[in-house]
């Protein structure tokens, strides 16, 4: 028996959508293969490697972990979002300029926790960084570049632009 | 995942009657961030997923000196992490989240959620065991409140009936003078816990008056140890009892063999973080 969809009502980057989805699919999936946004990437699908964070609500989530019926209602923000007219945001910006990455492929998780982090604690020391970016593995073990471009915007909120969004 | 029709409740009566009507059909969801992982491997497959994390009346702190602490089940990891209340009142509960998976778990998972779901390798247990923490669990047919150190019978197993749903944690104010801490050992922060210990300590004119320690990873259950517990209970702690109770703690310990230590390994753990654990707890209680 075919399970009837659901409609869902979520803003995704600022924009409010309506959407019939099956009950059974993670947020992860409906960004992926409703919305056609594949930034949050799908890894370990185990709630293990934060390759799909996405910001929910002003809260990191592992968008893998999280039912997408859970999000009825609610905001969503995927690294898709963070450019503001085609202006990148500050973090996006100094992860470049400190090429705090290799392979990339942990990089939107890490952009999406670096945010909802700094947005709740604007100046972070580096224990406290180190910690709570501890939920995004990154397999090419690329982990001192980026805590130096998030302290980089956090000791320097007007060195890569306003931040906004 | 499999399919499964999923029902969003706003009360908890909501959740007790459709819990009722579809026991062993069902499967509560709070956060889900254990839940769903058991979903996507198909280790579960319930035709209908009821889901109780927007209930606001599952989501409260309230504190009272003499009653101490009731907290709504669906108090997330983060809130316990971040409460100036419990960072005051209770901070052994706070310290212990910061150790608690990843930032993005305790985000969007409950406490309720986690003591159900009863991985014995759950962070938050031992500490609410040694806090003498009582539990309640609801149902159609009214409700029961348990000591959650009978709550747990093996792995991923609890008491909890299929028509019941765990709504409260009660965690009374410890006596005077004392301490409480938790220690654990993990290759990585937010990776898999390989032990953990918390300890209570309460002191009366210089002597442990009570102790009590339990243990995660290292067995089926978060599990106490009774019996290391009674080294320390009436004596004037110093370093070589600690050792002692210590020692007694990783014989009691029942720990299993897996891909990420062995039973060995676990054990001489438990005996390290049961020493930490206590000095700190003690350290604590002769602060206080």
């Amino acid at each position: 028996m075919e399970l009837a969809k659901k409609l869902i009502k979520v803003t995704v980057n600022g924009e409010p959508r309506e959407l019939w989805i099956k009950q059974n699919i993670t947020l992860l999936d409906l960004l992926r293969d409703h919305l056609g946004l594949t930034g949050a990437k799908m890894s370990c699908i185990s709630n293990s490697c934060g390759a799909c964070t996405v910001i929910l609500d002003d809260m990191a989530v592992k968008s893998c972990s999280v039912l997408a019926m859970q999000v009825d209602g609610k905001e969503v923000l995927t690294v898709e979002g963070l450019a503001k007219d085609s202006k990148l945001h500050p973090l996006q910006q100094a992860f470049i300029e400190h090429v705090a990455f290799q392979c990339g492929f942990c990089t939107p998780g890490k952009l999406m926790s670096a945010k909802a982090l700094l947005d709740e604690n604007p100046q972070p020391t580096e224990e406290e960084l180190r910690r709570d970016m501890e939920g995004n593995l990154c397999r090419c073990t690329g982990y001192q570049k980026y805590i130096e471009a998030i302290m980089d915007v956090a000791q320097h909120p007007d060195k890569y632009g306003a931040k906004e969004g | 995942m499999r399919k499964f029709e999923y029902l969003r409740v706003n009360t908890l009566k909501e959740a007790c009657s459709l819990l009722s009507e579809y026991k062993e059909e069902a499967k509560v969801l709070a956060g889900g961030q254990s839940l769903l992982t058991l979903l996507k491997m198909n280790m579960l497959s319930p035709s209908y997923l009821i889901d109780i994390k927007f209930i606001p009346e599952l989501d409260y702190m309230d504190f009272d000196e003499k009653e101490g602490l009731k907290m709504g089940a669906l108090t997330t990891h983060r809130t316990v992490e971040k409460s100036p209340l419990l960072k005051e009142k209770f901070p052994v509960l706070p310290e212990t989240e910061l150790v608690v998976a990843s930032v993005q778990t305790r985000n969007w998972g409950t406490i309720g959620g986690t003591l159900v779901h009863a991985d014995p390798i759950g962070d938050i247990a031992p500490p609410l065991i040694v806090l003498d923490s009582k539990i309640k669990l609801a149902s159609g047919g009214g409700e029961r409140t348990i000591p959650i150190a009978e709550f747990f019978v093996d792995f991923f197993m609890t008491v909890i009936e299929e028509n019941e749903i765990l709504s409260e944690i009660q965690i009374p104010t410890p006596p005077a003078h004392t301490g409480v801490a938790y220690q654990k050992f993990s290759t990585i922060e937010a990776g898999i816990k390989i032990a953990g210990a918390a300890s209570l300590i309460s002191l009366e004119d210089g002597a442990c008056k009570d102790a009590k320690i339990a243990l995660s990873a290292v067995a089926s259950i978060p599990m106490r140890v009774l019996k290391a517990e009674e080294i320390l209970r009436g004596k004037p702690v110093d370093d070589k009892l600690i050792e002692q109770a210590a020692q007694m703690a990783s014989t009691e310990a029942d720990p299993v063999t897996d891909m990420h230590a062995t039973d060995e390994y676990r054990r001489e753990l438990a005996k390290v973080l049961v020493r930490r654990a206590t000095k700190m707890a003690l350290e604590r209680a002769k602060a206080t």
